[in-house]
């Protein structure tokens, strides 16, 4: 029966199976994050209601409930917000010896460290992030970069050797809702060691521990009005933009709003650092640690659910090894663990909001429609809260939406290359220019394209690595300025004529 | 034309055909396996299938038949007060080989043997093969066998996948363990590599396997993960379907579950079973016993409480 046989051993083709055979208990972290049912805005180092007297709620993206109500700041909140910031500045920052301002960022750090796992959860719980990241990542590097700014704030003249350089004075930043908590590190540390005030804004879905945060200010005694948090959306930071005691803005989100910062700030004299969109493109050469490759494409787009401005959102590899490893990367998305950001095991948590949820689910369907093929893991989703399938579409070319567009969710574009000359040429025809990745054998090939990409970070055999002493930024619509090292602390610094 | 002699050993030429294995990559690739939280039923249920698993060993110049014959004992009762499976096997010398056949007689509870001049294996091949018929003779149902590491780094590929063979066929029905001995190794590449050029010559369900336990480097998460890795990639390939076993240094039960975790996410449910993955391990049993009392009853029972503790207080 030879027709029999041939589909027998169609069915034979070696699979592996990842099934419920040893399943895996519910692990929720069960630390309290001492949430607030109404939260204040912090000004003037005092917890104050809004003047505004508006409210709105902020929603776990993971039950679609209501956690806590935040105030909404209007335009007398933010202009106390500035009176405050300027005196603080005025009467206590400026006086101080950067000695002195050093040891409140290192009280800072070390009560962020005392108080990581609340706030891990309390992020989870909020942003959607699986506890594993925020417990791991968040707030170790939030800690970092708070300890490692303290340790700049007495050596300003090493920033820029041979300038004599002083600080803005008063600063308006305004952070997004992927990495909450390590954002606001990553504005308020080198802003305080260069000797400015602040005025910072949360996004608006995820403002929880950026008003917890200002309890760990309190404790830390830091003077007041020398950090203002007010909560709100893009009115709010349009108020924050537009207030004339704003001597310089720090903006990190979308490359839409960085544009209007741009436009709004134009001609102001303000200074101007933006940390906006990225595409990046994370290459794979045929002479790459397949498997090692393999889990830094999965890094690298599914970490935070892809809610990463330096997300490697592209793959790009090489055609001769194309076939078997799209075939392993698959056979990898089929293990992640999609589910309750809340559970110790979860790799893939609840995407931040529906807004964006929506927004994922459109350009998948641009996808589709413009006749790439997707393919998503089998999990099961929760039935509540916003959820997306971890997804790869094959087939992708430059002239795609989805290869083009910013998705900020769990979503690979793979395209194929032939010669080196064709990856940097693919890699770099994107408006953005913010990250890229390098997977090879060889010393020289990374070495070459390090050079060759167009992007503000390169990392090579690895992905999502960030350290407190290693600047981060963009080319083109990516922003300028750079966080982190030296260089992050010096965009807080103004030159002296 | 002339021959194009660069690149021509076969040791290099098959770590080409294998790909490399990046260091710091995989080594931050198991430590995640490291932070997934095994509770409540699944720990229990991880705990039991440890349990089944475990090559009881003792490797001692000074093991006697009366220790064989405790070691048996408890292969096939692990702890009176638990329901607990049995473990896979007993491994011992061949020397022992017979002792171990008159404890367990027809049990479930296989016998494997160490043979072929372990650890070293350095001893003449018909030496080694007359070894292997021994303990087979004798009642070995497995045989864990070394590679000659100096011929593998030499370049030797085909002489050391020759003696294989000639192991394998000296086995007859017995299954085989090949020990690549990875602490000798040097590179991750070259575990990968011998893991290739070991499965290339045994038969379906034979395994590979880390370590003697007798030199400074036993089984890791991370060569484990190679070796993990190179199954998977020969299974895809061949359809043949080869079993692992990690030795050496797994001492806790913690370490046992994430080492079951690196197979759960790396080969699936198909290789979470006995006959293809096992512990060579000794004390790791008695700490499997103390967490699953630890289950049962709510509080860690002292070290004596044991039998074959080497702890006491």
């Amino acid at each position: 029966m030879p027709a029999k046989r041939k589909s027998s051993s169609r069915n034979s083709a070696p699979e592996l199976l990842f099934g419920d055979l040893w399943e895996f208990d519910p692990a929720p972290e069960s630390a309290a994050p001492n949430l607030k049912d109404t939260y204040s805005l912090f000004i003037g180092g005092k917890e104050v209601a809004p003047r505004s007297r508006n409210y709105f709620e902020s929603v776990n993206p993971a039950t679609e409930k209501a956690l806590t109500r935040i105030p909404a700041a209007g335009k007398a909140d933010i202009g106390a917000a500035f009176t405050a910031a300027e005196s603080g500045y005025q009467n206590y920052w400026s006086k101080l010896s950067g000695k002195e301002r050093g040891k409140y960022l290192y009280r800072i750090a070390r009560l962020l460290q005392d108080r990581s796992r609340e706030f891990a959860v309390a992020e989870s719980l909020d942003g959607g992030k699986p506890i594993k990241e925020s417990r791991d990542f968040d707030l170790p590097m939030a800690a970092a970069h708070f300890f490692y700014y303290a340790g700049w704030a007495d050596k300003l003249e090493y920033a820029l050797p041979g300038a004599s350089t002083t600080p803005y004075g008063v600063v308006g930043q305004i952070i997004p809702w992927n990495f909450p908590l390590l954002m606001l590190a990553w504005k308020i540390a080198p802003a305080l060691a260069a000797g400015n005030c602040v005025v910072i804004k949360p996004a608006e879905t995820t403002s929880i521990t950026a008003l917890k945060f200002a309890e760990i200010l309190q404790e830390a005694e830091l003077p007041p009005g020398v950090v203002n948090i007010v909560s709100g959306a893009g009115a709010t930071g349009q108020l924050i933009v537009d207030h004339p005691a704003a001597k310089k803005i720090a903006f990190t989100g979308s490359t839409a709003v960085g544009k209007a910062i741009m436009r709004s700030t134009a001609g102001t004299g303000k200074g101007l650092t933006l940390e906006l969109g990225g595409k990046a493109a994370n290459i794979v050469f045929d002479d790459a640690p397949i498997d090692q490759a393999v889990e830094g494409v999965v890094n690298g787009i599914f970490f935070n659910q892809g809610h990463v401005c330096c997300a490697g959102s592209r793959l790009l590899v090489q055609e001769s090894i194309a076939k078997a490893f799209v075939q392993k990367l698959k056979a990898r998305i089929a293990t992640l663990r999609v589910g309750d950001p809340l559970d110790k095991n979860t790799d893939i948590g609840a995407i931040n909001s529906k807004g964006q949820l929506d927004k994922i689910t459109e350009l998948v369907a641009s996808g589709v429609s413009e006749g790439a093929e997707l393919f998503q893991s089998k999990c099961s989703l929760p039935k509540q809260g916003y959820f997306f399938r971890p997804s790869l579409f094959q087939g992708v070319t430059q002239s795609h939406r989805i290869a083009r567009e910013e998705i900020f969710g769990p979503v690979l574009s793979i395209l194929t290359f032939r010669t080196v000359g064709e990856a940097i040429e693919k890699a770099n025809n994107t408006a953005y220019g913010l990250s890229a990745g390098v997977w090879t054998d060889k010393g020289s090939k990374i070495l070459k394209m390090s050079t060759a990409l167009k992007a503000g970070v390169v990392w090579a055999n690895t992905y999502n690595k960030f350290d407190p002493t290693s600047p981060f930024g963009g080319y083109k619509e990516s922003g300028f300025g750079r966080e982190g090292g030296k260089q992050g602390v010096a965009d807080y610094l103004k030159i002296n004529a | 034309m002339p021959m194009i002699t660069s690149n021509n050993s076969p040791l290099k030429r098959l770590l080409n055909d294998v790909g490399p294995v990046d260091q710091v990559a995989i080594e931050e690739r198991v430590a995640k396996f490291a932070t997934r939280s095994i509770k409540k039923a699944s720990k229990l249920q991880g705990l039991n299938l440890a349990v089944s698993m475990v090559d009881l060993t003792t490797l001692e110049g000074s093991d006697t038949p009366g220790k064989v014959a405790s070691l048996c004992q408890k292969a096939q009762h692990p702890d009176p007060e638990l329901t607990t499976p049995q473990v896979a096997a007993v491994c011992v010398y061949p020397f022992m080989v017979k002792h171990a056949r008159a404890c367990l007689g027809d049990s479930n509870v296989r016998i494997a043997s160490v043979a072929t001049g372990f650890p070293a294996g350095q001893v003449p091949l018909r030496t080694r093969i007359q070894e292997v018929k021994q303990a087979v003779k004798d009642g070995a149902d497995e045989i864990d066998m070394v590679i000659q590491r100096g011929l593998f780094l030499a370049g030797n590929i085909q002489a050391v996948q020759d003696e294989i063979s000639a192991v394998v066929e000296a086995c007859g029905d017995a299954r085989l363990k090949v020990i690549l001995e990875v602490s000798e190794l040097e590179s991750y590449d070259k575990i990968r590599a011998a893991s290739f050029l070991a499965m290339q010559v045994i038969r379906p369900g034979d395994f590979i396997k880390t370590s003697t336990g007798k030199t400074s480097g036993n089984a890791t998460l991370a060569n484990n993960q190679v070796m993990l890795e190179a199954i998977r990639d020969f299974y895809l390939s061949t359809g043949t379907s080869i079993s692992m076993k990690p030795a050496g240094g797994i001492k806790n039960s913690k370490q046992a579950l994430q080492y079951l975790v690196a197979v759960k996410e790396t080969l699936g449910d198909a290789w979470l079973i006995p006959e293809r993955y096992r512990f060579g391990a000794s004390s790791l049993l008695n700490d499997l016993l103390m967490q699953l009392r630890k289950q049962q009853e709510g509080v860690y029972q002292a070290p004596w409480k044991f039998s074959d503790a080497s702890s006491g207080y």
